[in-house]
This record gives structure tokens, C-alpha cells and sequence, in this order.
């Protein structure tokens, strides 16, 4: 309840702000969603939306899978943490602009060079997240994997897994948001659709209303994946933890 | 160094445990173990008991193949299914009583399991989450994963340690209720003198650090009928031992 009323006050703010600055810097909340209705019948909402969103899913699957992958080996072993340890330095330190622009240059402006550039920026913040998860695993457990013989994959799956499904979850989230801006940069440099592709188009034009347009949908389309997939996948993974009575 | 012998005799294990030692912190080597040598034979029960800190979980951590940086050799069962209870209960908290159980022992019986829930009184608590049982229960369910794997070899660190003397003996009797029915080889560690003379058939006596094997007492009596004078006339020998003195 309070947060719709928090929301409807930020929503009369922008109506006040528009009626103070002009329809050309801040178009009102009518005008903007009109745009949208119009954007949504011609269809081109949901082809630069879908776009978008295969590039997010992609860049995010491939960070998180190999974030996970090395973020646990550098937890467990020593040798592979000291080894990638500078490696992970420089790739945290490496501006996203850098990366995506190298990408470019050295993959031309293809698809793969787009998404590789995005996971890229993403990695070093999943092997962080996920090692510090992987460094506070109970060692008690793992004893008892071993002493009965659990196969590797099992173990994985029903020992590992479990123990670091917060700091997944926490890696997922922070990572999903990264993900989108940086994928909106990705387009606007080098893609020819998806939504950094349109408001690279309605910056040259200085067509707010349609900036505004985009990116509401598609925070729209974020929330709805927090609220529909990280949340049930976070309550399903701490649904053993006793609940407060 | 830790080399596999053939299978030459009955023995279900065999331990020779040259030296174990420890590095310190300060940079020292801390020997624990020395010379400890014993076989078990299958469905043998045989409890090592010592003061506290002498090396016994050391020693079970070596058998169980958790531990690897000694000298000496360890031949386990054949077919090397172990089940162990560890001193705290190490369930996994994600999943519930009877989905631990069945974690590692994926191909058991549902009947079987059912009677081993059965027997520990589990049976009201199979779909809880380990944190919602009390210690007891907890360990209760740890002692069902370890004869669920119907292992070869059972080895029980310090089962019953912190729990009240009534909850203990009852465990106890479970316990014998099952070694007897399965006849698995089980090496249990123990600071409790009367823990070990109700489940062992065999009491193996462990000097202070560096751990070495001072007496290896045979209790003749089956472990439903032993009398308090039996009882205390091994007491009594434990005691001359463990006084450094020996009979």
C-alpha cells in the first residue's frame, strides 16, 4: 500500500515537473504513455524490446555460468585463486566503454562481439560474488560427501549448490540490472535494433517522449523478471530456513 | 604409502598407523598418533576409548579416508561403503530428514527405510527440515543415513556426546538394536568408558597424546546380558591402565 502510494507520488511529481519545464525537456506522464500505446501497436515495442531482452539473457546465462564456474574454483583452490586473482583486478578495473569498444574493434559489429563484450563487463562481478561464496563453504559438509561416497555431480548439485544459492541470487540480481544498461550501450555503439538502438535514434532527433517510452518499458519488463524469477527462485531456495512465528 | 594390501584374512579392517603429526602454528610438528595398530572383523564392534584431545577422531578421520597425510596403511571393507556419524550431525539443512537419508543412499528400500525410521523413532519426523529437530533428533537422523548406505563399516565419532544421560541411553539401545540386526563391522570413538562397555565387544585403550594403543580388552559377554560385576572388573582394568601401570 505504501509502496503505490510512494509510486503515485513520484508519478505527480513528473506531472508537476512537466507542467514546469515544457513538453520538450519533460514530456508528461499522458505523453509519454500515449507514445507508448502507439509504439506497442505498430509493433515495433516488442521487436526492440525482444531484442534487447535475447541480448540480456545471453550475456547474463554466459557471465553467470562461467562467473559461477571460476568464482568456485577460486574459492576452493588456492592456486586458482592466486593465479586469476590479478586477471580479476584488471577486469574489474576495465571501464565497460573500454571493453565494448575493443570488442568491437577486434570482433566487428556482430552479435557475438555485442554479447561477449556484456558478459565480459558482468564476469569479474560474478566470480567475486560467487568465490566469496564458495570460500565460506562448510568443510563439515564436504567431509560427509566424501565419506559417503556422493558422486561429483551430486555433491555439486545437492551440497554445493544449496550453500550458495544466496550469493547466486545476489550476483543474479545485481547482475540482471548491470546487465541491461550495459547492453544498452552495446546497441547504441553497434547494434541496428533493440532499445539502446531507439534511443540512440531519439537522442539525434532530441525526442524525449520516446527515451522516456523505451526505458520505462523495458524497467518494466525487468521488474516483472525480478518479481516473477529471482523472487520464487530465492524463496524456493530458502524455503528449509525455519520462519519467524 | 598408504598402499592396499590383499584381502588375506577375515579382517573387515586393518590399521597401522606408523605416525601421524601435525604442523602447529608456531611451526612445530605435533606428533598424535603413534604405532597404532588393531584390526576389526566384520560385525565386530569395537569402541577406542581415550582422554580427550588424544587423537581418536584423528584416527577415524585416517580410517574413513578424510585424512590421507600419514605414515602408515589403513585397509578398509572391500567394497568400501562406510557409513559414518560425526560428532555434530551434518545434515544438510535444505533438505528434509528422509531426503538427507536418501541422498546417499539412493537405491534403498522404501521398506527398509521405513523400518530404520522405525526403529530410531523417526517416523513423525521424516518430512522436517534439520532445523526444525531438536539436537537429538538430528543426530538420530544421522545415524539413520549411516546405516541406510547398509555400510560394512560403521564408524561413530563421539555419537551421543552432549545430549542428556536418559536421550543417550535410549540412542544407545537403539544403536544396539541395530548392529545386531545388520552385524556391521563398527568402530566407535568415545571418552565414555560406559558408553563403550555398552555397545563394544571390544575396547581399545588409548594412551594421551601421542596416541598409542595401551590395552586391547575383549568383552566376552553378548551385550544384552551383561552383568554390573562383569562390568566393573573391566572398569577396574581400564583403570590400572589408564593409570600407567597396566595388570
Amino acid at each position: 500500500m505504501l509502496r503505490l502510494a510512494s509510486l503515485a507520488l513520484l508519478i505527480a511529481l513528473w506531472f508537476l515537473g512537466a507542467r514546469l519545464a515544457g513538453e520538450g525537456m519533460l514530456p508528461a506522464p499522458q505523453t509519454v504513455a500515449a507514445a507508448l500505446l502507439d509504439e506497442a501497436l505498430s509493433g515495433q515495442l516488442f521487436l526492440q524490446l525482444g531484442a534487447t531482452l535475447a541480448r540480456v539473457f545471453l550475456a547474463f546465462m554466459l557471465a553467470m555460468t562461467l562467473g559461477a564456474a571460476i568464482g568456485l574454483a577460486m574459492g576452493r583452490l588456492p592456486v586458482v585463486d592466486r593465479l586469476g586473482d590479478p586477471w580479476l583486478v584488471v577486469l574489474l578495473n576495465l571501464p565497460a566503454l573500454v571493453i565494448i569498444v575493443l570488442a568491437y574493434v577486434w570482433g566487428g559489429l556482430t552479435e557475438i562481439a555485442a554479447i561477449l563484450a556484456v558478459a565480459v563487463n558482468k564476469l569479474p562481478n560474478a566470480i567475486v560474488t560467487i568465490r566469496e561464496g564458495a570460500r565460506s563453504l562448510d568443510p563439515g559438509l564436504d567431509e560427509m560427501a566424501r565419506v559417503f561416497a556422493l558422486p561429483r555431480w551430486k555433491a555439486l548439485r545437492h551440497v554445493i549448490a544449496p550453500q550458495l544459492a544466496p550469493y547466486t541470487a545476489a550476483a543474479a540480481r545485481s547482475g540482471l540490472s548491470l546487465v541491461w544498461k550495459i547492453v544498452l550501450i552495446v546497441e547504441l555503439l553497434g547494434r541496428p535494433n533493440g532499445v539502446g538502438f531507439e534511443i540512440g535514434v531519439a537522442f539525434q532527433l532530441f525526442d524525449v517522449t520516446r527515451i522516456l517510452a523505451y526505458a520505462l518499458a523495458f524497467v518494466a519488463v525487468m521488474l516483472a523478471i525480478e518479481i516473477l524469477l529471482v523472487q520464487p527462485f530465492e524463496r524456493r531456495a530458502s524455503r528449509w530456513r525455519l520462519k519467524p512465528a | 604409502m598408504n598402499d592396499a594390501h590383499p584381502v588375506g584374512d577375515s579382517s573387515l579392517l586393518e590399521v597401522h598407523v606408523a605416525r601421524k603429526q601435525y604442523g602447529t602454528a608456531a611451526g612445530a610438528r605435533l606428533e598424535v598418533l603413534h604405532d597404532v595398530a588393531f584390526s576389526l572383523r566384520a560385525g565386530e564392534v569395537g569402541a577406542v576409548v581415550g582422554p580427550s584431545g588424544c587423537g581418536k577422531t584423528t584416527m577415524l578421520r585416517i580410517i574413513a579416508g578424510l585424512d590421507r597425510d600419514y605414515l602408515g596403511t589403513v585397509r578398509g571393507p572391500a567394497c568400501g561403503r562406510i557409513g559414518m556419524v560425526f560428532q555434530e550431525p551434518r545434515l544438510l539443512p535444505w533438505r528434509t530428514a528422509e531426503e538427507n537419508v536418501r541422498l546417499v543412499a539412493p537405491r534403498a528400500d522404501a521398506r527398509d527405510l521405513a523400518a530404520l525410521f522405525d526403529v530410531l523413532e523417526l517416523s513423525a519426523h521424516r518430512a522436517q527440515y534439520p532445523g526444525e529437530l531438536s539436537l537429538g533428533q538430528a543426530r538420530r537422523v544421522a545415524l539413520a543415513r549411516a546405516f541406510a548406505v547398509e555400510p560394512e563399516l560403521l564408524l561413530l565419532d563421539e555419537p551421543f556426546v552432549s545430549l542428556d544421560d536418559a536421550l543417550a541411553a535410549r540412542l544407545r539401545d537403539e544403536l544396539v538394536t541395530l548392529v545386531d540386526r545388520r552385524s556391521v563391522g563398527t568402530l566407535m570413538v568415545t571418552h565414555d568408558l560406559d558408553e563403550a562397555l555398552g555397545l563394544a565387544d571390544r575396547l581399545l585403550l588409548l594412551s594421551p597424546r601421542p596416541a598409542r594403543i595401551l590395552a586391547d580388552i575383549p568383552i566376552r559377554a553378548p551385550r544384552r546380558v551383561r552383568t554390573v560385576g562383569e562390568l566393573a572388573s573391566i572398569k577396574a582394568e581400564v583403570a590400572t591402565w589408564l593409570a600407567g601401570a597396566g595388570p
